[in-house]
């Protein structure tokens, strides 16, 4: 238990002190501190196990780029797994587990997996559920079962099963500016851009502005640098043109400088507030970005790097000045470059002890020089480490001599006493947007980092991105950014004046020291230097194969650690360099966001929901409603006690014996105009309108250009130029915007104007043999006798005094008309209707009842229209004219399309007395374990009240060359296997007397 | 992606919905010949590039346009009303 709390120092609020629990165990921290700051201030420094390997591992980073300390936050029953402990603030009653443990953190049994480290290299799932070729294990299905359990060795946290109650909400924002980092460099650029009159979003991933400011210990124009930013902080937050985002993550470039940021509102805090989000979805569209998105340091490869107690020096940094904490009692300081000994002054100042610098390097700068003394040691130059030795935390460090020109180790490896090991591998910059934004970083073989391109959308750099990491060049470079966005000249003004000197952090070219042991390379996902190599030997050379391969940079923290390092090595073995190697493209999201943040209100309560008019009188009695895409429509008005099976069967038996009522204002629905609307319709749909004289509907079927079925529904003519077209209720948006192509593309020279009138108007269909005498009961202005409305008329009248427009038409197959009103008198009609019909003991059914009634008569519905059939395969080619082209008459004769073999519209009937299933095989012969080769499925079923069976639809392989043959259902799924006949889809009064009497 | 709506004015894409090459020809309504019809409606040269595609303005005015853009980059060098490239009036 080595790290601690400082007695004094940092930012934190020493006055507040914070409860939280880590596996269980209560422990405190203060206000401002991180998770792992506070975890590191109880002397936790075991925070979680690796990936594969088990491996114990503590916290590496302190900030967004952490690959080791992931914990599960538990929120109100709900689990978020795979939270850096760096990017948590602790609040009151925080729960956080670590993950990838049994039993526990310290005693994990998977930890056995490093013994077999060698047999779990890279690309071990590849060779491994292969299987082997002969003997008994033969083939993949024993391996399937093996790797259900190694699947659940190696991983992260774990993700719930319960629902997320969480809300998120979406904004859009319009900046002229948006500055990504709220370090000095963003800071300046925003103060730039917004005294020029520019609209600026300043977004910074922390909850506080300064970035490295908050703990670089320089002073800024006489005060503390983190004062400094945060006067200037305030500054800009009281302008009216600024809009400070904290707690925002900025994690997608996209085309046309559109850029996605995450804010999280309400993470911090225990509860988050009535009526307002925990996170925040931003699409932000902004003229100019300002990318002042700093650097991140890297790590140096060498064994045994991975040991909890080893971290980036940088990150030690912070620790101290920010959290006032202590990485251990002995520090040893490993590094490639100078910032390390800023580090080691830095830990030294808080009170801690620098036990050793071990520097790459033959000689160092004065300034490092004269920053170790200030740190209490004599750098140990030309020295590298080549192992660390650990129990529970690490004990010791093994250095070796050490020539960074030639790479090689020279006289013999000595152990050095320390608790805690700060790395510097030198510093990235931050190029993830610069490069989601379309342009390739580059590489700088004398800073021996990538430094951004040239832009390739409306993007400026600034600051530690631009890969000069002195202060005084990020507050220069802020402001020429921010200047050059608000279309101005770079300033020659003074700038704040800086202490002290900042120094050159250009690395020697050393990112790894070859040893024995595991040298970890991708922290997160346990990829060794080693594997790289492998992945040379094997062949997989390339930046996006060795990736792939290794899953080298496809952790959870997207390689920001591990990439450079990576290439590095597989640059080394195969003789180039970096740039030669090359690098991958970084794509969105730069830090992890909430699938629940992205769909945001489109999920769950604010989704939007379509009613029809009369939705308040099914609700009012009793219908159970089910969604229909976004309606709401009634599924069945379930009497107490009844099931819904029951409650359909008694509905559709209802219609054929009396009269029952349904709500069909979903219906698709489109005013089609003009002196060319006959002509347009001749065009669009299979079969012929221009004919159709005034005051009749016609049923009517559309294909697709490809010659496969679109959609159907019936079209009136209500005058000579003006037809209201019905379409399917799913397919109502789709024909619309079939129909506008049609007219502004391929005839615009078609005199005709579409309107969709689906929400003006309400509809209800009456069907049954009562329905005539219903209709007599309260329809005035217009008799409906069946002279004067026979099959497919269309009559117009009032009902309660409100004008209807009634035409004659079955889907149910029973006498049977649809009544349609403005939409504002929907439920004055449906109860007038419901009262006309009381004699008759009119029953309102719903979806189920309706679709029972269409597979007893064979009508077709989306189920069978599903994209694949064509008017043939559901026995609709009469509806097919000859005479005149249309869409799809062009490639609908197609040889494979008028096969004899394709799947074919039938009926069927269970044998067994059993209920079919939507989706089962119909299957020749078999058995329930193997079942034959399917000959098609059923497509929709139900029990049939007029039949007294269990009946369905289905697509069958030859179609009517089948009736009276029998057939197997097989549905594994719902373990269901029985007999069925194949029968006519006309399964009751196929020749319609019921609808036409 | 914005797309610059004659009638509307810049909007974004979401806004937008892509309805296909604005290269290909319909072969005429009459026509017999299958080779042109499967030309027409598979046929995709997919251009990496400089490419003229339709887009409809679903979330706005509905109206079809003609937008000239390059594939790679997704910069957008003209949009325009279909029915006016095809030779019909706007109204």
């Amino acid at each position: 238990m080595s790290p601690r709390r400082s007695t004094s120092g940092g930012l934190i609020d020493r006055t507040r002190t914070v409860r939280f629990t880590f596996d269980g165990e209560n422990l405190s921290g203060h206000a401002g501190d991180t998770l792992a700051s506070a975890l590191l201030a109880n002397g936790v420094s075991l925070m979680g196990r690796s990936f594969k390997y088990h491996r114990p591992r503590g916290v590496f980073s302190a900030g967004v780029d952490e690959p080791n300390a992931l914990v599960t936050l538990l929120r109100g029953g709900v689990r978020e797994p795979n939270i850096p402990a760096t990017q948590i603030e602790i609040y009151d009653g925080l729960r956080a587990e670590s993950q990838n443990r049994f039993p526990s953190l310290a005693w994990d049994l998977g930890a056995v997996n490093q013994l077999g480290g060698r047999l779990i290299g890279a690309g071990f799932y590849y060779k491994t559920f292969m299987g082997p070729v002969i003997g008994p294990l033969k083939g993949t299905r024993f391996w399937m079962m093996c790797e259900h359990f190694i699947r659940r060795a190696a991983g992260l946290g774990r993700a719930d099963y319960e629902a997320d109650p969480s809300r998120y909400e979406r904004v859009n924002a319009f900046c002229d500016v948006l500055v990504v980092g709220g370090g000095i460099a963003g800071l300046m650029a925003a103060e730039a851009a917004a005294k020029a009159g520019k609209r600026v979003i300043l977004a910074e991933q922390e909850p506080v502005t300064g970035g490295f400011a908050r703990w670089s210990g320089e002073t800024n124009e006489g005060k503390q640098a983190h004062e400094w930013a945060s006067n200037l902080t305030a500054r800009l937050a009281s302008l009216d043109n600024v809009r400070l985002l904290t707690r925002t993550a900025v994690w997608g470039y996209y085309d046309g400088n559109t850029l996605a940021a995450l804010e999280r509102v309400h993470d911090h805090v225990a509860r988050t507030p009535k009526g307002h989000p925990r996170q925040r979805h931003w699409t932000i569209r902004a003229t100019d970005v300002v990318l002042a998105t700093g650097a991140l340091e890297r790590p140096i490869v060498f064994p045994g790097n991975d040991r909890p107690g080893v971290m980036l020096a940088g990150a030690a940094r912070r620790y101290a000045a920010e959290f006032g904490i202590l990485p251990g009692n002995r520090t040893i300081f490993f590094t490639n470059n100078d910032s390390a000994y800023e580090a080691a002054a830095t830990i030294k100042r808080a009170g801690g002890h620098v036990a050793a610098i071990v520097d790459v390097r033959a000689r160092i700068s004065s300034a490092a020089s004269e920053l170790a003394t200030a740190a209490g040691v004599s750098p140990l130059t030309g020295h590298a480490i080549v192992g660390t030795k650990c129990g529970k935390t690490l004990s010791r460090v093994f250095v070796q001599a050490y020539d960074a020109a030639s790479g090689t180790l020279s006289g013999d490896a000595r152990p050095l006493e320390c608790d805690s090991l700060a790395v510097s591998g030198g510093w990235q910059p931050v190029l993830h947007l610069a490069s989601q934004a379309g342009a390739k970083p580059v590489w700088d073989e004398e800073k021996q980092a990538f430094l951004p391109p040239e832009p390739t959308q409306r993007w400026a750099g600034a600051g530690a991105f631009l890969g000069t990491f002195g202060t005084v060049d990020a507050l220069g470079s802020g402001r020429d950014a921010g200047l050059k966005c608000a279309g101005k000249r770079p300033s020659r003004g003074k700038l704040p004046e800086i202490a002290p000197e900042p120094l050159d952090l250009t690395p020697a070219p050393v990112l790894e020291i070859r040893g024995k042991g595991k040298a970890f390379v991708d922290f997160q996902h346990d990829v060794i230097a080693d594997d790289v190599r492998l992945a040379h030997r094997e062949g997989f050379v390339s930046v996006e194969h060795l990736k792939r391969y290794t899953t080298l940079g496809m952790a959870t923290d997207q390689g920001k650690t591990s990439n450079v390092p990576g290439l590095a090595i597989m640059a080394a073995a195969r003789g180039i360099t970096i740039p030669e190697a090359g690098t991958t493209r970084f794509r969105p999201p730069y830090s992890p966001v909430a699938i629940g943040a992205m769909a945001a209100e489109r999920y769950g309560d604010l989704k939007p929901e379509r009613y029809t008019p009369i939705h308040d009188w099914h609700v009012d009695h009793g219908a159970e409603m089910t969604p229909a895409g976004l309606w709401h429509r009634p599924l069945v008005y379930a009497a107490a006690g009844e099931t819904v099976e029951q409650a359909y069967i008694r509905e559709a038996a209802a219609v054929r014996r009396s009269v029952g009522i349904v709500d069909v204002s979903t219906l698709g629905k489109i005013a089609v105009k003009g002196p060319d609307a006959a002509t347009f319709l001749d065009r669009v749909y299979t079969n012929t309108f221009s004919t159709l004289k005034v005051g009749k509907a016609r049923y009517g079927l559309m294909l697709r250009e490809d010659g496969i079925a679109f959609d159907d529904g019936t079209t009136w003519r209500l005058g000579e130029t003006d037809f209201l077209m019905t379409t399917t209720t799913a397919n109502a948006g789709a024909v619309m915007q079939h129909l506008e192509y049609c007219l502004d593309i391929l005839w615009p020279e078609l005199k005709v104007h579409l309107t969709s009138v689906t929400d003006q108007w309400a509809g209800a269909a009456i069907a049954g043999p009562k329905a005539r005498a219903v209709l007599e009961r309260c329809v005035t202005g217009t008799r409906v006798d069946n002279e004067t409305l026979p099959f497919m008329g269309i009559v117009h009248g009032e009902i309660e005094g409100a004008p209807v427009m009634i035409c004659r038409l079955s889907f149910s197959g029973e006498l049977a008309y649809e009544v349609y009103c403005a939409a504002g008198y929907g439920t004055l009609i449906w109860e007038a209707l419901m009262e006309a019909g009381e004699p008759f003991d009119i029953t309102p059914y719903g979806m189920e009842a309706l679709g029972a009634l269409r597979i007893e008569k064979g009508h077709v519905t989306g189920a069978e229209i599903d994209g694949r059939t064509t008017a043939r395969d559901l026995y609709l080619d009469w509806m097919l004219s000859k005479k005149k082209p249309f869409i799809g008459s062009g490639l609908m004769d197609r040889p494979a399309l008028i096969d004899k073999n394709r799947l074919r519209l039938v009926g069927v009937i269970s044998l067994d007395g059993q209920k079919l299933g939507g989706g089962a095989h119909l299957v020749e012969r078999g058995t329930p374990d193997e079942p034959g080769e399917s000959i098609g499925h059923v497509t929709a079923f139900c029990y049939s009240p007029a039949l007294q069976k269990y009946i369905g639809l289905a697509l069958v392989r030859g179609g009517k060359a089948r009736h009276g043959t029998r057939a197997y259902l097989s549905d594994p799924l719902r373990k269901r296997f029985g007999q069925v006949e194949i029968v006519s889809h006309h399964l009751f009064d196929p020749d319609g007397e019921r609808m036409h009497g | 992606m914005l797309i610059d709506c004659p009638h509307c004015g810049p909007r974004d894409l979401a806004e937008f919905s892509y309805q296909g090459d604005a290269t290909r020809t319909r072969p005429d309504l009459a026509s017999t010949d299958t080779k042109a019809w499967l030309d027409y409606v598979y046929h995709r040269p997919n251009p990496a590039g400089r490419h003229r595609e339709f887009w409809q303005h679903a979330g706005g005015c509905r109206a079809h346009l003609v937008v000239e853009r390059d594939t790679l980059t997704h910069e957008i060098f003209t949009v325009s009303f279909a029915r006016k490239t095809s030779g019909g009036d706007a109204a």
